[in-house]
Protein backbone atom coordinates (compact mmCIF):
# COMPACT_ATOMS: atom_id res chain seq x y z
CA UNK A 1 0.00 0.00 0.00
CA UNK A 2 2.78 2.71 1.18
CA UNK A 3 4.41 2.29 -2.88
CA UNK A 4 0.48 2.84 -4.51
CA UNK A 5 -0.07 5.94 -1.91
CA UNK A 6 2.77 8.11 -1.71
CA UNK A 7 2.01 11.32 0.13
CA UNK A 8 2.10 13.34 -2.46
CA UNK A 9 -0.82 11.04 -3.61
CA UNK A 10 -2.59 11.45 -0.91
CA UNK A 11 -2.21 15.12 -0.70
CA UNK A 12 -4.11 15.00 -4.63
CA UNK A 13 -6.72 13.06 -3.52
CA UNK A 14 -7.50 15.62 -0.57
CA UNK A 15 -7.51 18.33 -2.40
CA UNK A 16 -9.28 17.36 -5.62
CA UNK A 17 -12.10 15.13 -3.45
CA UNK A 18 -12.57 18.15 -1.05
CA UNK A 19 -12.91 20.68 -4.30
CA UNK A 20 -15.58 17.92 -5.81
CA UNK A 21 -17.44 18.00 -2.82
CA UNK A 22 -17.27 21.71 -1.80
CA UNK A 23 -18.77 21.80 -5.50
CA UNK A 24 -21.64 19.64 -4.70
CA UNK A 25 -22.28 21.19 -1.46
CA UNK A 26 -22.43 24.81 -3.15
CA UNK A 27 -24.93 23.36 -5.61
CA UNK A 28 -27.18 21.71 -3.50
CA UNK A 29 -27.30 24.88 -1.09
CA UNK A 30 -28.04 26.78 -4.27
CA UNK A 31 -30.97 24.78 -5.12
CA UNK A 32 -32.39 24.49 -1.21
CA UNK A 33 -31.71 28.18 -1.30
CA UNK A 34 -34.64 28.76 -4.29
CA UNK A 35 -36.35 25.62 -2.36
CA UNK A 36 -37.10 27.50 1.04
CA UNK A 37 -37.79 31.11 -1.08
CA UNK A 38 -40.63 29.53 -3.14
CA UNK A 39 -41.83 26.38 -1.05
CA UNK A 40 -41.17 25.66 2.17
CA UNK A 41 -41.43 29.25 3.46
CA UNK A 42 -44.71 30.32 0.90
CA UNK A 43 -47.42 29.47 3.03
CA UNK A 44 -46.96 32.91 4.67
CA UNK A 45 -45.87 35.79 3.36
CA UNK A 46 -42.45 37.11 5.32
CA UNK A 47 -44.59 40.56 6.25
CA UNK A 48 -43.09 43.52 8.29
CA UNK A 49 -44.27 41.92 11.15
CA UNK A 50 -42.42 39.08 10.96
CA UNK A 51 -39.57 40.61 10.22
CA UNK A 52 -39.87 42.56 13.34
CA UNK A 53 -40.73 39.69 15.64
CA UNK A 54 -37.73 37.76 14.43
CA UNK A 55 -35.67 40.81 15.58
CA UNK A 56 -37.36 40.37 19.02
CA UNK A 57 -36.46 36.93 19.33
CA UNK A 58 -33.03 37.58 18.82
CA UNK A 59 -32.97 40.88 20.72
CA UNK A 60 -33.71 39.12 23.85
CA UNK A 61 -32.03 35.26 22.80
CA UNK A 62 -35.01 33.02 23.86
CA UNK A 63 -32.65 30.63 21.67
CA UNK A 64 -30.44 30.08 24.70
CA UNK A 65 -33.73 28.62 26.48
CA UNK A 66 -36.23 27.47 23.98
CA UNK A 67 -35.61 25.34 21.07
CA UNK A 68 -36.87 26.63 17.62
CA UNK A 69 -37.23 23.59 15.28
CA UNK A 70 -35.18 21.58 17.16
CA UNK A 71 -32.07 24.27 17.25
CA UNK A 72 -31.37 25.95 20.52
CA UNK A 73 -31.25 25.34 24.59
CA UNK A 74 -32.98 22.37 25.90
CA UNK A 75 -34.28 24.36 28.92
CA UNK A 76 -37.75 25.14 27.95
CA UNK A 77 -40.33 24.30 25.35
CA UNK A 78 -40.25 23.98 21.71
CA UNK A 79 -41.95 27.36 19.92
CA UNK A 80 -41.71 25.84 16.23
CA UNK A 81 -45.23 24.52 16.77
CA UNK A 82 -46.22 26.77 19.52
CA UNK A 83 -48.88 28.26 17.95
CA UNK A 84 -50.87 24.65 17.16
CA UNK A 85 -50.18 23.69 20.95
CA UNK A 86 -52.26 27.50 21.44
CA UNK A 87 -54.80 26.66 18.70
CA UNK A 88 -54.25 29.94 17.27
CA UNK A 89 -51.80 28.33 14.06
CA UNK A 90 -55.18 30.61 11.93
CA UNK A 91 -55.63 33.20 13.86
CA UNK A 92 -53.57 35.66 14.67
CA UNK A 93 -55.22 38.57 16.93
CA UNK A 94 -56.05 35.41 19.63
CA UNK A 95 -52.34 34.44 19.04
CA UNK A 96 -51.06 38.36 20.12
CA UNK A 97 -53.74 38.64 23.27
CA UNK A 98 -52.57 35.05 24.25
CA UNK A 99 -48.72 35.83 23.67
CA UNK A 100 -49.34 39.03 25.54
CA UNK A 101 -50.65 37.65 28.97
CA UNK A 102 -48.62 35.15 28.41
CA UNK A 103 -45.04 37.37 28.54
CA UNK A 104 -47.10 39.91 31.17
CA UNK A 105 -47.31 37.24 33.62
CA UNK A 106 -43.80 36.70 33.89
CA UNK A 107 -41.39 35.46 35.78
CA UNK A 108 -44.20 33.18 38.03
CA UNK A 109 -41.65 32.99 40.98
CA UNK A 110 -43.74 30.09 41.63
CA UNK A 111 -40.65 27.77 43.70
CA UNK A 112 -39.04 25.77 42.18
CA UNK A 113 -40.49 26.07 38.53
CA UNK A 114 -37.94 27.02 35.97
CA UNK A 115 -38.54 31.14 35.25
CA UNK A 116 -38.89 33.01 32.16
CA UNK A 117 -37.85 36.49 32.59
CA UNK A 118 -40.28 39.52 32.13
CA UNK A 119 -39.97 41.48 29.24
CA UNK A 120 -40.61 44.69 28.14
CA UNK A 121 -42.02 44.57 25.08
CA UNK A 122 -44.70 47.22 23.04
CA UNK A 123 -47.80 45.69 21.60
CA UNK A 124 -46.33 46.38 18.38
CA UNK A 125 -43.48 43.81 19.30
CA UNK A 126 -45.52 41.45 21.07
CA UNK A 127 -47.28 41.41 17.67
CA UNK A 128 -44.37 40.86 15.65
CA UNK A 129 -43.47 37.77 17.89
CA UNK A 130 -46.19 35.92 17.56
CA UNK A 131 -46.58 36.46 13.93
CA UNK A 132 -43.11 35.14 13.39
CA UNK A 133 -43.75 32.08 15.24
CA UNK A 134 -47.76 31.89 13.32
CA UNK A 135 -45.43 32.50 10.42
CA UNK A 136 -42.54 29.80 11.64
CA UNK A 137 -45.04 26.79 12.22
CA UNK A 138 -46.71 27.23 8.40
CA UNK A 139 -43.24 26.41 7.36
CA UNK A 140 -42.90 23.11 6.05
CA UNK A 141 -40.41 21.27 7.87
CA UNK A 142 -40.98 17.14 6.84
CA UNK A 143 -44.03 17.22 9.40
CA UNK A 144 -41.17 17.23 12.38
CA UNK A 145 -41.76 17.26 15.41
CA UNK A 146 -43.52 14.19 15.89
CA UNK A 147 -46.97 15.26 17.32
CA UNK A 148 -47.87 18.76 19.41
CA UNK A 149 -45.88 18.36 22.74
CA UNK A 150 -42.99 20.01 20.11
CA UNK B 1 12.53 26.20 23.42
CA UNK B 2 14.30 26.67 20.45
CA UNK B 3 12.93 29.71 19.07
CA UNK B 4 12.14 32.46 21.14
CA UNK B 5 9.20 33.70 19.50
CA UNK B 6 6.96 30.56 20.57
CA UNK B 7 6.97 32.55 23.63
CA UNK B 8 3.88 33.94 22.40
CA UNK B 9 2.52 30.77 23.02
CA UNK B 10 2.49 31.35 26.95
CA UNK B 11 0.49 34.53 26.85
CA UNK B 12 -2.42 32.41 24.80
CA UNK B 13 -2.13 29.71 26.51
CA UNK B 14 -2.97 31.89 30.07
CA UNK B 15 -5.89 34.10 28.32
CA UNK B 16 -7.40 30.91 27.45
CA UNK B 17 -7.30 28.86 30.90
CA UNK B 18 -8.72 31.98 32.34
CA UNK B 19 -11.76 31.69 30.07
CA UNK B 20 -11.71 27.70 30.76
CA UNK B 21 -11.82 28.51 34.34
CA UNK B 22 -15.37 30.84 33.37
CA UNK B 23 -16.73 28.50 30.53
CA UNK B 24 -16.94 25.38 33.35
CA UNK B 25 -18.02 27.71 36.38
CA UNK B 26 -20.88 29.19 33.84
CA UNK B 27 -21.81 25.37 32.80
CA UNK B 28 -21.96 24.63 36.36
CA UNK B 29 -24.25 27.35 37.90
CA UNK B 30 -26.32 26.41 34.23
CA UNK B 31 -26.44 22.82 35.70
CA UNK B 32 -27.38 23.73 39.40
CA UNK B 33 -30.55 26.40 37.67
CA UNK B 34 -31.72 22.89 36.77
CA UNK B 35 -31.69 21.57 40.28
CA UNK B 36 -32.75 24.94 41.85
CA UNK B 37 -34.34 26.64 39.08
CA UNK B 38 -35.16 29.80 41.10
CA UNK B 39 -31.56 31.01 41.48
CA UNK B 40 -30.81 34.07 40.19
CA UNK B 41 -33.55 33.56 38.26
CA UNK B 42 -33.74 37.59 37.61
CA UNK B 43 -30.10 39.05 38.39
CA UNK B 44 -28.62 35.97 35.47
CA UNK B 45 -31.31 34.60 33.99
CA UNK B 46 -30.29 30.80 32.03
CA UNK B 47 -30.14 32.13 28.50
CA UNK B 48 -27.36 35.11 30.13
CA UNK B 49 -25.62 32.15 31.39
CA UNK B 50 -25.77 29.67 28.77
CA UNK B 51 -24.40 32.28 26.30
CA UNK B 52 -21.04 32.77 28.38
CA UNK B 53 -20.88 29.08 28.63
CA UNK B 54 -20.48 28.54 24.85
CA UNK B 55 -18.59 31.80 24.22
CA UNK B 56 -16.32 31.41 26.74
CA UNK B 57 -15.70 27.34 25.41
CA UNK B 58 -15.71 28.69 21.82
CA UNK B 59 -13.31 31.16 22.24
CA UNK B 60 -10.73 29.71 24.37
CA UNK B 61 -10.67 26.76 22.19
CA UNK B 62 -9.38 29.04 19.74
CA UNK B 63 -7.22 30.83 21.68
CA UNK B 64 -5.48 27.72 22.16
CA UNK B 65 -5.60 26.89 18.68
CA UNK B 66 -3.74 30.46 18.07
CA UNK B 67 -1.52 29.83 20.91
CA UNK B 68 -0.62 26.47 19.32
CA UNK B 69 -0.27 27.64 16.12
CA UNK B 70 2.31 30.27 17.14
CA UNK B 71 4.00 26.92 19.23
CA UNK B 72 4.38 24.26 16.61
CA UNK B 73 4.82 26.89 14.04
CA UNK B 74 8.62 28.07 14.32
CA UNK B 75 9.82 24.77 15.33
CA UNK B 76 8.06 23.17 11.70
CA UNK B 77 8.73 26.05 9.78
CA UNK B 78 12.64 26.44 11.30
CA UNK B 79 12.16 30.25 11.92
CA UNK B 80 11.12 32.89 14.15
CA UNK B 81 7.64 34.05 13.81
CA UNK B 82 6.98 36.94 11.14
CA UNK B 83 6.22 38.99 13.95
CA UNK B 84 5.93 38.82 17.67
CA UNK B 85 4.18 42.30 17.92
CA UNK B 86 1.67 41.54 15.72
CA UNK B 87 0.66 38.31 17.89
CA UNK B 88 0.35 40.35 20.66
CA UNK B 89 -1.58 42.78 19.19
CA UNK B 90 -4.13 39.98 17.90
CA UNK B 91 -4.23 38.47 21.51
CA UNK B 92 -5.31 42.03 22.71
CA UNK B 93 -7.72 42.79 20.53
CA UNK B 94 -9.22 39.18 21.69
CA UNK B 95 -9.16 39.53 25.39
CA UNK B 96 -10.78 43.43 24.38
CA UNK B 97 -13.75 42.04 22.15
CA UNK B 98 -13.98 38.92 24.87
CA UNK B 99 -14.22 41.25 27.60
CA UNK B 100 -16.33 43.60 25.85
CA UNK B 101 -18.94 40.68 25.07
CA UNK B 102 -19.19 39.15 28.34
CA UNK B 103 -19.86 42.70 30.05
CA UNK B 104 -22.32 43.33 27.47
CA UNK B 105 -24.21 39.76 28.10
CA UNK B 106 -24.42 40.81 31.83
CA UNK B 107 -26.13 44.05 30.78
CA UNK B 108 -28.49 42.82 28.31
CA UNK B 109 -26.76 43.66 25.45
CA UNK B 110 -26.47 40.43 22.79
CA UNK B 111 -27.57 39.22 19.37
CA UNK B 112 -29.88 35.82 19.12
CA UNK B 113 -28.51 33.72 16.87
CA UNK B 114 -27.10 30.70 19.14
CA UNK B 115 -23.09 30.99 19.50
CA UNK B 116 -22.81 34.47 17.22
CA UNK B 117 -24.50 36.27 20.04
CA UNK B 118 -21.58 38.98 20.06
CA UNK B 119 -22.26 42.43 19.75
CA UNK B 120 -21.37 43.30 16.24
CA UNK B 121 -18.40 45.30 16.97
CA UNK B 122 -16.86 42.26 18.85
CA UNK B 123 -17.45 40.35 15.51
CA UNK B 124 -16.05 42.27 12.94
CA UNK B 125 -12.80 42.96 15.99
CA UNK B 126 -13.00 38.74 15.54
CA UNK B 127 -12.67 39.32 11.67
CA UNK B 128 -9.22 41.87 12.33
CA UNK B 129 -7.79 39.49 15.04
CA UNK B 130 -8.24 36.59 12.45
CA UNK B 131 -6.28 38.75 9.92
CA UNK B 132 -3.77 39.87 11.56
CA UNK B 133 -3.47 36.16 12.54
CA UNK B 134 -3.86 34.40 9.14
CA UNK B 135 -0.96 37.31 7.84
CA UNK B 136 0.98 36.54 10.82
CA UNK B 137 1.52 32.80 10.10
CA UNK B 138 1.43 32.99 6.53
CA UNK B 139 4.21 34.85 6.03
CA UNK B 140 6.29 32.58 8.96
CA UNK B 141 5.34 29.65 6.78
CA UNK B 142 6.12 31.11 3.52
CA UNK B 143 9.56 32.44 4.50
CA UNK B 144 10.29 28.98 5.81
CA UNK B 145 10.07 25.13 5.75
CA UNK B 146 7.14 24.09 4.36
CA UNK B 147 5.47 20.46 5.76
CA UNK B 148 2.57 18.43 5.52
CA UNK B 149 1.52 19.64 9.12
CA UNK B 150 1.85 23.43 8.52
CA UNK B 151 -0.09 23.32 5.06
CA UNK B 152 -3.00 21.14 6.96
CA UNK B 153 -2.99 23.85 9.92
CA UNK B 154 -2.80 26.65 8.18
CA UNK B 155 -5.79 25.75 5.46
CA UNK B 156 -7.73 24.64 8.41
CA UNK B 157 -7.05 28.03 9.86
CA UNK B 158 -7.44 29.90 6.55
CA UNK B 159 -10.87 28.60 6.10
CA UNK B 160 -12.34 28.92 9.33
CA UNK B 161 -11.61 32.35 8.80
CA UNK B 162 -13.59 32.71 5.81
CA UNK B 163 -16.31 30.64 7.19
CA UNK B 164 -16.41 33.90 9.68
CA UNK B 165 -18.03 35.91 7.14
CA UNK B 166 -21.01 34.35 7.32
CA UNK B 167 -21.66 34.84 10.99
CA UNK B 168 -22.63 38.61 9.48
CA UNK B 169 -25.04 37.49 7.26
CA UNK B 170 -28.77 37.12 9.15
CA UNK B 171 -31.16 36.57 6.32
CA UNK B 172 -35.26 37.39 7.26
CA UNK B 173 -36.10 34.16 6.42
CA UNK B 174 -35.76 32.27 9.48
CA UNK B 175 -34.76 28.90 7.55
CA UNK B 176 -32.48 30.68 5.34
CA UNK B 177 -30.86 31.92 8.31
CA UNK B 178 -30.78 28.64 9.75
CA UNK B 179 -28.93 27.10 6.99
CA UNK B 180 -26.25 29.55 6.64
CA UNK B 181 -26.01 29.53 10.52
CA UNK B 182 -24.76 25.98 10.18
CA UNK B 183 -21.91 27.04 7.57
CA UNK B 184 -20.12 28.21 10.32
CA UNK B 185 -21.28 26.06 13.55
CA UNK B 186 -21.26 22.65 11.36
CA UNK B 187 -18.20 23.66 8.56
CA UNK B 188 -16.27 24.21 11.74
CA UNK B 189 -16.36 21.40 14.52
CA UNK B 190 -17.44 18.78 11.75
CA UNK B 191 -14.63 20.12 8.70
CA UNK B 192 -12.24 22.89 9.29
CA UNK B 193 -11.47 22.44 13.51
CA UNK B 194 -10.71 18.76 12.31
CA UNK B 195 -8.14 20.07 10.06
CA UNK B 196 -6.52 21.85 12.69
CA UNK B 197 -6.74 19.16 14.85
CA UNK B 198 -5.25 16.80 12.64
CA UNK B 199 -2.40 18.95 12.79
CA UNK B 200 -1.92 19.52 15.84
CA UNK B 201 -1.97 16.02 16.60
CA UNK B 202 0.45 14.99 14.05
CA UNK B 203 2.82 17.55 15.57
CA UNK B 204 2.11 15.65 19.23
CA UNK B 205 3.10 12.46 18.06
CA UNK B 206 6.06 13.58 15.72
CA UNK B 207 7.65 15.08 18.80
CA UNK B 208 6.35 12.59 21.44
CA UNK B 209 6.89 9.29 19.88
CA UNK B 210 10.00 10.30 17.16
CA UNK B 211 7.97 8.45 14.11
CA UNK B 212 9.27 9.08 11.02
CA UNK B 213 7.95 12.48 9.61
CA UNK B 214 6.79 11.08 6.01
CA UNK B 215 4.61 8.61 8.16
CA UNK B 216 3.13 10.93 9.88
CA UNK B 217 2.61 13.27 6.92
CA UNK B 218 0.69 10.27 4.68
CA UNK B 219 -1.81 9.77 7.93
CA UNK B 220 -2.52 13.42 8.08
CA UNK B 221 -3.66 13.67 4.27
CA UNK B 222 -5.49 10.57 4.88
CA UNK B 223 -7.52 11.68 7.59
CA UNK B 224 -8.19 15.13 6.95
CA UNK B 225 -9.30 13.68 3.34
CA UNK B 226 -11.81 11.76 5.44
CA UNK B 227 -13.01 14.42 7.19
CA UNK B 228 -14.09 16.92 4.64
CA UNK B 229 -15.07 14.30 1.84
CA UNK B 230 -17.76 13.08 4.74
CA UNK B 231 -18.22 16.31 7.05
CA UNK B 232 -19.02 19.00 3.88
CA UNK B 233 -22.08 17.00 2.86
CA UNK B 234 -22.77 16.06 6.19
CA UNK B 235 -23.70 19.26 7.33
CA UNK B 236 -27.18 17.41 5.74
CA UNK B 237 -28.02 16.01 8.93
CA UNK B 238 -28.80 19.49 10.04
CA UNK B 239 -30.74 20.18 6.95
CA UNK B 240 -33.70 17.33 8.35
CA UNK B 241 -36.35 19.90 10.03
CA UNK B 242 -35.54 23.10 9.31
CA UNK B 243 -37.08 23.98 6.22
CA UNK B 244 -34.62 22.51 3.68
CA UNK B 245 -35.76 19.56 0.80
CA UNK B 246 -36.37 16.14 1.55
CA UNK B 247 -33.27 15.13 -0.33
CA UNK B 248 -30.87 15.80 2.50
CA UNK B 249 -32.58 13.42 4.35
CA UNK B 250 -30.51 10.38 2.37
CA UNK B 251 -27.49 12.73 2.06
CA UNK B 252 -27.11 13.85 5.60
CA UNK B 253 -27.51 10.28 7.09
CA UNK B 254 -25.13 8.57 4.28
CA UNK B 255 -23.09 11.47 4.18
CA UNK B 256 -22.49 11.43 8.36
CA UNK B 257 -21.79 7.67 8.66
CA UNK B 258 -19.04 8.27 7.95
CA UNK B 259 -17.98 11.37 9.73
CA UNK B 260 -17.16 8.80 12.12
CA UNK B 261 -14.33 7.85 9.80
CA UNK B 262 -12.15 10.78 10.78
CA UNK B 263 -11.92 9.91 14.06
CA UNK B 264 -11.28 6.43 13.89
CA UNK B 265 -8.46 7.14 11.77
CA UNK B 266 -7.22 10.05 14.36
CA UNK B 267 -7.42 7.18 17.29
CA UNK B 268 -6.20 4.61 15.30
CA UNK B 269 -3.26 6.98 13.97
CA UNK B 270 -2.21 7.86 17.59
CA UNK B 271 -2.05 4.59 18.79
CA UNK B 272 -0.09 2.60 15.93
CA UNK B 273 2.44 5.88 16.05
CA UNK B 274 2.94 5.15 20.01
CA UNK B 275 3.29 1.50 19.25
CA UNK B 276 5.65 1.58 16.13
CA UNK B 277 7.63 4.95 18.12
CA UNK B 278 11.05 4.57 19.24
CA UNK B 279 11.09 7.91 21.54
CA UNK B 280 10.66 7.41 25.17
CA UNK B 281 9.58 10.98 25.95
CA UNK B 282 9.38 12.23 29.20
CA UNK B 283 6.06 14.39 29.08
CA UNK B 284 4.20 11.38 29.75
CA UNK B 285 1.14 13.60 30.53
CA UNK B 286 1.12 15.10 27.01
CA UNK B 287 0.75 11.46 25.59
CA UNK B 288 -1.83 10.45 27.67
CA UNK B 289 -3.80 13.71 26.75
CA UNK B 290 -3.47 12.72 23.47
CA UNK B 291 -3.98 9.59 23.43
CA UNK B 292 -7.18 10.42 25.59
CA UNK B 293 -8.27 13.02 23.17
CA UNK B 294 -8.30 10.51 19.86
CA UNK B 295 -10.26 7.83 21.72
CA UNK B 296 -12.76 10.35 23.67
CA UNK B 297 -13.22 12.18 20.29
CA UNK B 298 -14.48 8.88 18.18
CA UNK B 299 -16.23 8.55 21.10
CA UNK B 300 -18.11 12.08 21.56
CA UNK B 301 -18.31 13.27 18.32
CA UNK B 302 -17.99 9.53 16.13
CA UNK B 303 -19.91 7.21 18.41
CA UNK B 304 -22.40 9.69 20.16
CA UNK B 305 -22.79 11.30 17.12
CA UNK B 306 -23.75 8.84 14.60
CA UNK B 307 -26.57 7.44 17.67
CA UNK B 308 -28.91 9.84 16.63
CA UNK B 309 -27.57 10.95 13.18
CA UNK B 310 -30.00 9.03 10.87
CA UNK B 311 -32.83 10.69 10.05
CA UNK B 312 -35.26 7.72 11.17
CA UNK B 313 -34.05 8.46 14.21
CA UNK B 314 -32.98 12.18 15.06
CA UNK B 315 -36.82 12.33 13.62
CA UNK B 316 -37.39 11.59 17.20
CA UNK B 317 -34.47 12.57 18.86
CA UNK B 318 -33.98 15.83 17.43
CA UNK B 319 -33.32 18.90 19.86
CA UNK B 320 -33.66 16.37 23.22
CA UNK B 321 -31.25 16.18 25.56
CA UNK B 322 -29.61 13.70 23.68
CA UNK B 323 -28.24 16.19 21.52
CA UNK B 324 -26.81 17.89 25.03
CA UNK B 325 -25.10 14.61 25.81
CA UNK B 326 -23.55 14.52 22.34
CA UNK B 327 -22.26 18.53 22.26
CA UNK B 328 -20.55 17.73 25.86
CA UNK B 329 -18.59 14.76 25.02
CA UNK B 330 -17.74 15.52 21.20
CA UNK B 331 -16.41 19.21 21.91
CA UNK B 332 -14.87 17.98 25.24
CA UNK B 333 -12.98 14.97 23.36
CA UNK B 334 -11.79 16.30 19.64
CA UNK B 335 -11.10 20.22 20.84
CA UNK B 336 -10.96 20.51 24.77
CA UNK B 337 -8.66 17.25 25.02
CA UNK B 338 -6.38 18.40 22.02
CA UNK B 339 -6.16 21.94 23.74
CA UNK B 340 -5.20 21.00 27.12
CA UNK B 341 -2.42 17.82 25.44
CA UNK B 342 -0.88 20.39 23.73
CA UNK B 343 -0.53 23.01 26.88
CA UNK B 344 0.68 20.36 28.77
CA UNK B 345 3.61 19.34 25.93
CA UNK B 346 4.15 22.81 25.93
CA UNK B 347 3.88 24.62 28.91
CA UNK B 348 7.09 22.70 30.53
CA UNK B 349 9.39 24.29 27.92
CA UNK B 350 7.85 27.40 27.33
CA UNK B 351 8.48 27.84 31.54
CA UNK B 352 11.86 26.48 31.82
CA UNK B 353 10.57 23.40 34.16
CA UNK B 354 11.99 20.11 32.38
CA UNK B 355 12.05 17.58 33.38
CA UNK B 356 9.01 17.90 34.94
CA UNK B 357 6.73 14.44 35.52
CA UNK B 358 3.37 15.92 35.64
CA UNK B 359 1.50 13.49 37.65
CA UNK B 360 -1.09 15.90 39.19
CA UNK B 361 -1.59 17.06 35.69
CA UNK B 362 -2.79 12.96 34.98
CA UNK B 363 -5.09 13.20 38.03
CA UNK B 364 -6.99 16.16 36.67
CA UNK B 365 -6.89 13.82 33.15
CA UNK B 366 -8.93 11.04 35.16
CA UNK B 367 -10.98 13.72 36.96
CA UNK B 368 -11.99 15.72 33.73
CA UNK B 369 -12.36 12.28 31.60
CA UNK B 370 -14.59 10.49 34.02
CA UNK B 371 -16.94 13.53 34.79
CA UNK B 372 -17.29 14.23 31.41
CA UNK B 373 -18.05 10.66 30.36
CA UNK B 374 -20.38 10.53 33.15
CA UNK B 375 -22.02 13.23 32.52
CA UNK B 376 -22.94 12.17 29.00
CA UNK B 377 -24.33 8.69 29.92
CA UNK B 378 -26.75 10.61 32.23
CA UNK B 379 -27.82 13.13 29.83
CA UNK B 380 -28.19 10.32 27.57
CA UNK B 381 -30.12 8.42 29.76
CA UNK B 382 -32.41 11.53 29.81
CA UNK B 383 -32.65 11.88 26.34
CA UNK B 384 -33.77 8.38 26.00
CA UNK B 385 -36.61 8.92 28.62
CA UNK B 386 -37.32 12.53 27.37
CA UNK B 387 -37.66 11.87 23.80
CA UNK B 388 -39.96 8.49 24.53
CA UNK B 389 -42.26 10.11 26.71
CA UNK B 390 -42.30 13.83 24.89
CA UNK B 391 -41.83 12.37 20.92
CA UNK B 392 -43.17 8.75 21.36
CA UNK B 393 -45.95 9.24 23.70
CA UNK B 394 -46.78 13.30 23.22
CA UNK B 395 -46.34 14.26 26.39
CA UNK B 396 -45.79 17.79 26.99
CA UNK B 397 -42.41 19.24 27.48
CA UNK B 398 -42.54 20.85 31.25
CA UNK B 399 -44.47 17.37 32.72
CA UNK B 400 -41.52 15.33 30.85
CA UNK B 401 -38.68 17.57 32.42
CA UNK B 402 -39.89 16.96 36.07
CA UNK B 403 -39.55 13.27 34.65
CA UNK B 404 -35.77 14.15 34.58
CA UNK B 405 -34.86 15.61 37.85
CA UNK B 406 -32.78 12.79 39.09
CA UNK B 407 -30.48 12.88 35.83
CA UNK B 408 -30.09 16.23 36.18
CA UNK B 409 -29.11 16.38 40.07
CA UNK B 410 -25.85 13.43 38.67
CA UNK B 411 -25.12 15.75 35.57
CA UNK B 412 -24.50 18.00 38.24
CA UNK B 413 -22.45 15.81 40.24
CA UNK B 414 -20.33 14.44 36.98
CA UNK B 415 -19.88 19.07 36.38
CA UNK B 416 -18.84 19.28 39.83
CA UNK B 417 -16.12 16.48 39.14
CA UNK B 418 -15.33 18.23 35.67
CA UNK B 419 -14.86 21.67 37.28
CA UNK B 420 -12.62 20.14 40.31
CA UNK B 421 -10.51 18.47 37.24
CA UNK B 422 -10.50 21.61 35.49
CA UNK B 423 -9.25 23.96 38.41
CA UNK B 424 -6.50 20.88 39.33
CA UNK B 425 -5.48 21.58 35.40
CA UNK B 426 -5.05 25.34 35.89
CA UNK B 427 -3.02 24.75 38.93
CA UNK B 428 -0.58 22.46 38.05
CA UNK B 429 0.07 24.28 34.67
CA UNK B 430 0.35 27.67 36.73
CA UNK B 431 1.03 27.32 39.75
CA UNK B 432 3.41 24.15 40.76
CA UNK B 433 7.04 25.06 40.53
CA UNK B 434 8.63 22.20 40.50
CA UNK B 435 7.08 18.52 40.86
CA UNK B 436 9.68 15.62 40.41
CA UNK B 437 9.10 11.95 41.37
CA UNK B 438 11.69 9.28 41.61
CA UNK B 439 10.88 6.13 40.67
CA UNK B 440 10.68 3.39 43.04
CA UNK B 441 13.15 0.30 42.82
CA UNK B 442 12.31 -1.78 39.68
CA UNK B 443 10.39 -4.98 40.72
CA UNK B 444 11.70 -8.45 39.39
CA UNK B 445 8.63 -10.06 38.39
CA UNK B 446 7.61 -13.24 40.92
CA UNK B 447 9.11 -16.77 39.63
Amino acid sequence: MSEILTKARARNVFYGGSLFFTAVFVLMVWHSHHYIVTKSTAALPLTEEVVLGKQVWERHSCINCHTLHGEGAYFAPELGNVTTRWGVYDDPDTAFEIMKSWLEAQPSGVEGRRQMPFFALTDEEIRGLSEFLRWADHNDTQNWPPNDAG
Amino acid sequence: MKYQSQKVALAYFTVAMALFAIQVLAGLLAGWIYISPNTLSEALPFNIVRMIHTNALIVWLLLGFFGGTYYLLPEEAERELFSVKLAYLQLAILVVGTLGAVGSYLIGIHGGREFLEQPLWVKFGILVAALIFLANVTLTSLGGRKTAITNILLLGLWLLSLLWIFAFINPHNLALDKMYWWFVVHLWVEATWELVMAAILGFLMLKLTGVDREVVEKWLYVIVSCALFSGILGTGHHYFWIGTPSYWQWTGSIFSIFEAAPFFAMMSFAFIMVWKGKRNHPNKAALLWSLGCSVVAFFGAGVWGFLHTLHGVNFYSHGTQVTAAHGHLAFYGAYVMLNLAMITYAMPVLKGREPYNQVLNMASFWLMTSGMAFMTFTLTFAGVVQTHLQRVMGMFYMEVQDQLALFYVMRFGAGAAVGVGALLFIYTEFIVRREIITPGPVQVPGE
